[in-house]
């Protein structure tokens, strides 16, 4: 019988202290069995539970895309057991990873429309899957303009310099990236989220934003949102919510009837207005 | 065609028919208490019972259940690979489960196993393996209200075979596949029997002395039911324990622990219950169900709206009441669906 | 006076109170859905003040919603308090949860609260009980078709057996009049099954004692020792206490909730009124009360002025039985 619960084994090949306060930290997995990499499709906006066995589990946004081949990226929050301990492991360490799981981004749905992204502190991970992925030889000519906003309260916790930089250079993409305040050495934008969305002044017409961030952020970005004239239909959310199963059996991520592992943790901005806000 | 006669003074040796390849598990008393235990081959099951005081869906769901194994070596790569544990050794037939208890598993069976990718190897496994002989109930207690929740005292789903009580004998009415195949060699009833049966349904089923309706919180929105003012006074008294949920049987919300001890580790699973504060709580501190209001109301959300809306009008609640027997300041369940429907 | 004139003081208690303003809200029992479960009840005007009851079958430890109030309510409450329950208010007041002016008691005194299970288990297992009423020393109980009277001390709850305290210690009106301090049972004997075994003997006879546990938590939170925001049980950094139905992980429960509660407990026994699976809790917080009586001459929530005796460091406190 096929178990949801058994966990891929897969070996840490690299790890890298993301944040300069060293709270996050990325690790790239590959599987030990090709089978399972095999069996491990994903979609940009998925989660995957990591597996440490003798700590648990925790619910981490896969932040690789499956354009950039089998090998998994994660960024982990060290606020936990399972992520302290996963802070304390090292390059060749073998743990588990359970999944992929959870809804995506609606990538199809998304085609021919100008894309919008906005992304607060380390919500940036499934959203850095996702920019890879529209960025992808065979998918970038399927979208229109892409606007990447990315904010962070200091130079230092920003995640993912190299891509990001990368992506500057770019002329196929908009990317602006921004901090709260001035700080030294940093001769890129100075400013909140929200008010970066502001000058930027994406236009509603045609087009859709995924918008991932922690709760201020989102609170400030909305009205900006509502005031260029954007509907909550075309306004693309990912929740966050305590989980154990992953799978939608356990009980505790819901909001409302919808669970966050398994009908998430991508909603439209409509949907959530639906709902109860326990998340 | 299905229905056949079971003499009480031989179901006995048509259970220990059953016991050569299954193990055999009915209601019994202990200590004052109604429980479930095994059943000895050739010993005769208990007719007259009220409800047990626990679901027993302990069976398939136990309180707390080892999911896989693992050797406890991080540094070695044997370390994290995970074990599943075996699957139930032998078969089993649950012997005089009240109706709506089967019905109950029923309701589970959509959620435990939903598709392809939520499909619970720990549940589907002990489920298949089971065969569920009902014991229809003539007596209910005061607290039942299941003729309102999709249910009744004669309610066949989720059973393989259902017994009615006609007195020196049973009628077996085989439901499932399976239950018809356990009871073909029986007798078969008499146009009589199957009156009586019949008969003993319409009684018990007006022996229900409560009812709910349901057609207003189906009616409405959920936001409607989830903003709705009594939810302030619901709460009130409830101590967040988690009586209701421990003997409920359709609650089904578990915790995944990883346990070690020298060289051994597990990971298990353990009921867990809406009514913590734990169970929502965030990482960061942040709790999307921090307030007693918050948990309450989600429990009854969950049952009486939130899973018909996602299971096609299943409801999560068969009407046993025993939440309202043992809830320790009698939060009564019918008041509160009452409450949401007004 | 019987239990139809308390209630009725009691609702009467409640009316002035709510009509001149003088509380929130009264806490006390109103009539259960079910057959010998009274329940809290939060009457928050006079017209609600006539839901209020009161018999033998009031065993929620209503101190308990003092400290579990909805956040942001700080008002004055007057609450229905037996002895064990006025005692808790004290105990409240001396850890500084509470203070003495947010409380209005209106105190009753213990007839020996009655146990369910008890009834249940003296008419029969499989018999459905409809109702129980008291009169005087008897309890008629009734079912579909048939009647008992049961002796109303042969079914009283166990705590109530051994109570010392019936009158409530603190109390701002009194509804009836005040009754015999005891039942006549010897509360030290709670403790004696276990001081005749050995450790292993004792080990053992844990386990079987909570054996049925369903690790509900049903005893922690109708205590109103029980307060902790997050309990030592649920605690996940570090954790103290395993999750699993484990005899290990369900013993650590009891043993360390029964030493949280030491020189605190007043042996209400909504501990064992709440539990779902009958289990005698309070043997072992007997044994620890016992020990506290003995050690330093302390039986909790007996007055307001005295010093809980496991709250202070004394240099000469009693350690003999530090080994």
């Amino acid at each position: 019988m096929n178990n949801p619960y058994r966990p891929y084994p897969v070996k840490i090949s690299k790890t890298l202290v993301e944040t300069e306060d060293k709270q996050l930290k990325s690790f790239w997995l590959d599987f030990l069995e090709p089978a399972d990499a095999q069996a491990f499709q994903y979609t940009p906006g998925q989660f995957a539970e990591l597996s440490v066995a003798g700590y648990g589990e925790i619910p981490i946004g896969i932040a690789s895309s499956p354009t950039e081949g089998d090998t998994l990226l994660f960024t982990v929050n060290k606020v936990g057991v399972v992520s302290n301990r996963l802070h304390q492991m090292n390059q060749g360490d073998v743990m588990g990873v359970r999944g992929p799981l959870g809804n995506s981004y609606p990538l199809k749905e998304m085609e021919g429309k100008n894309v919008v992204i906005v992304a607060g502190g380390f919500a940036v991970t499934t959203l850095r899957s996702t920019v890879t992925w529209l960025l992808h030889p065979d998918h970038r000519s399927k979208y229109g303009d892409i606007t990447f906003i990315y904010g962070a309260r200091t130079p230092g916790l920003l995640l993912y310099e190299d891509q990001w930089r990368e992506w500057q250079k770019r002329d196929d993409i908009n990317c602006a990236v921004t901090i709260d305040r001035e700080a030294e050495g940093w001769d890129g934008l100075v400013g909140f989220v929200p008010s970066v969305c502001e000058e930027v002044a994406p236009k509603p017409d045609n087009a859709v934003a995924l918008i991932c961030g922690p709760p201020v952020m989102i609170r400030f970005t909305q009205p900006v949102f509502d005031k260029l004239g954007w509907q909550s239909e075309q306004i693309i959310m990912s929740l966050e919510n305590r989980m154990k199963c992953g799978i939608g059996i356990c009980g505790r991520c819901n909001v409302g009837p919808e669970y966050v592992c398994k009908d998430g943790p991508v909603f439209s901005k409509a949907q959530l207005d639906a709902l109860p806000a326990e998340y | 065609m299905s229905d056949k006669i079971l003499k009480k003074d031989q179901a006995a040796s048509f259970l220990a028919e059953l016991a050569q390849k299954r193990d055999l598990h009915a209601p019994a008393l202990a200590g004052g208490r109604l429980v479930w235990a095994p059943l000895e081959p050739g010993q005769e099951p208990l007719w007259q019972f009220n409800n047990t005081a626990l679901s027993p869906k302990e069976f398939f769901f136990p309180q707390t259940e080892c999911m896989m194994r693992f050797t406890n070596a991080q540094d070695h790569e044997e370390g994290m690979v995970m074990h599943s544990e075996p699957e139930l050794a032998r078969e089993r037939a649950l012997v005089n489960m009240r109706p709506c208890d089967a019905k109950a598993f029923g309701v589970l069976d959509l959620i435990f196993c939903q598709d392809e990718m939520t499909d619970d190897p720990y549940w589907r496994d002990k489920r298949e393996k089971s065969l569920i002989i009902a014991l229809a109930c003539n007596d209910p207690c005061p607290t039942c209200f299941c003729t309102s929740m999709n249910c009744g005292p004669h309610s066949e789903a989720g059973a393989d075979v259902l017994l009615i009580d006609l007195g020196d004998k049973l009628l077996a009415k085989g439901v499932s596949d399976q239950g018809e195949a356990a009871i073909a060699a029986l007798p078969a009833a008499t146009d009589d029997d199957l009156a009586a049966a019949a008969e003993a349904k319409q009684m018990a089923e007006a022996a229900i002395i409560t009812t709910v309706e349901m057609d207003q919180i189906n009616e409405r929105g959920l936001m409607e039911l989830y903003e709705a003012g009594h939810w302030d006074r619901t709460q009130e008294s409830c101590l967040n324990c988690g009586t209701c949920t421990f003997c409920c049987p359709t609650c089904h919300c578990f915790d995944i622990q990883d346990e070690t001890q020298g060289p051994a580790g597990r990971r298990v699973r353990n009921w867990d219950y809406c009514m913590s504060y734990l169970f929502t709580l965030h990482g960061s501190g942040h709790n999307p169900r921090g307030s007693k209001k918050d948990r309450v109301r989600q429990r009854f959300m969950h049952k009486f709206k939130y899973i018909p809306v996602k299971r096609g009008g299943e409801i999560g609640c068969v009407g046993c009441g025993r939440c309202v027997q043992l809830c320790p300041v009698n939060i009564d369940v019918r008041e509160v669906v009452r409450d949401m429907n007004a | 006076m019987d239990n139809q004139a308390i209630a009725q003081g009691i609702r009467e208690a409640a009316q002035r109170l709510l009509a001149e303003g003088l509380v929130d809200c009264v806490l006390g029992y109103e009539a259960g859905t079910v057959p010998m479960r009274e329940r809290p009840f939060f009457a928050y005007t006079p017209e609600e003040a006539l839901r209020l009851t009161w018999s033998g079958f009031c065993c929620n430890n209503l101190a308990n919603f003092l400290i579990r109030r909805p956040q942001g309510e700080t008002g004055k409450v007057a609450v229905v308090a037996q002895g064990c329950v006025s005692r808790n208010i004290v105990g409240l007041i001396k850890e500084h949860q509470l203070s003495r002016e947010q409380v209005h008691v209106i105190g009753v005194a213990s007839p020996g609260m009655l146990d369910r299970d008890k009834v249940q288990a003296a008419v029969g297992a499989d018999k459905v009980i409809s109702a129980a009423h008291e009169e005087g020393d008897e309890l008629l109980v009734e079912g579909p078709g048939w009647q008992e009277r049961l002796e109303r001390k042969k079914v009283m709850r166990d705590n109530c057996y051994t109570c010392v305290q019936r009158n409530p210690v603190i109390h701002n009106e009194l509804i009836g009049e005040e009754s015999e301090p005891t039942h006549g049972g010897v509360i030290d004997k709670v403790a004696a099954p276990w001081e005749k075994l050995d450790p292993s003997e004792r080990l053992a006879a844990f386990g079987e004692n909570y054996q049925d546990c369903i690790r509900c938590y049903a005893c922690r939170d109708a205590c109103p020792l029980c307060y902790c925001h997050v309990c030592f049980v649920d605690e996940a950094k570090p954790q103290w206490c395993g999750k699993t139905q484990d005899e290990a992980d369900v013993l650590t429960y009891h043993l360390l909730r029964a030493f949280h509660c030491a020189g605190r407990c007043t042996d209400c026994g909504a501990c064992e009124s709440a539990c779902p699976q009958g289990i005698k809790v309070r043997r072992l917080t007997g044994k620890i009360e016992k020990d506290v009586r003995e050690f330093y001459g302390y039986a909790p929530g007996l007055d307001e002025e005295s010093v809980p005796p496991l709250s202070v460091h004394k240099p000469d406190d009693p350690q003999g039985f530090i080994k």
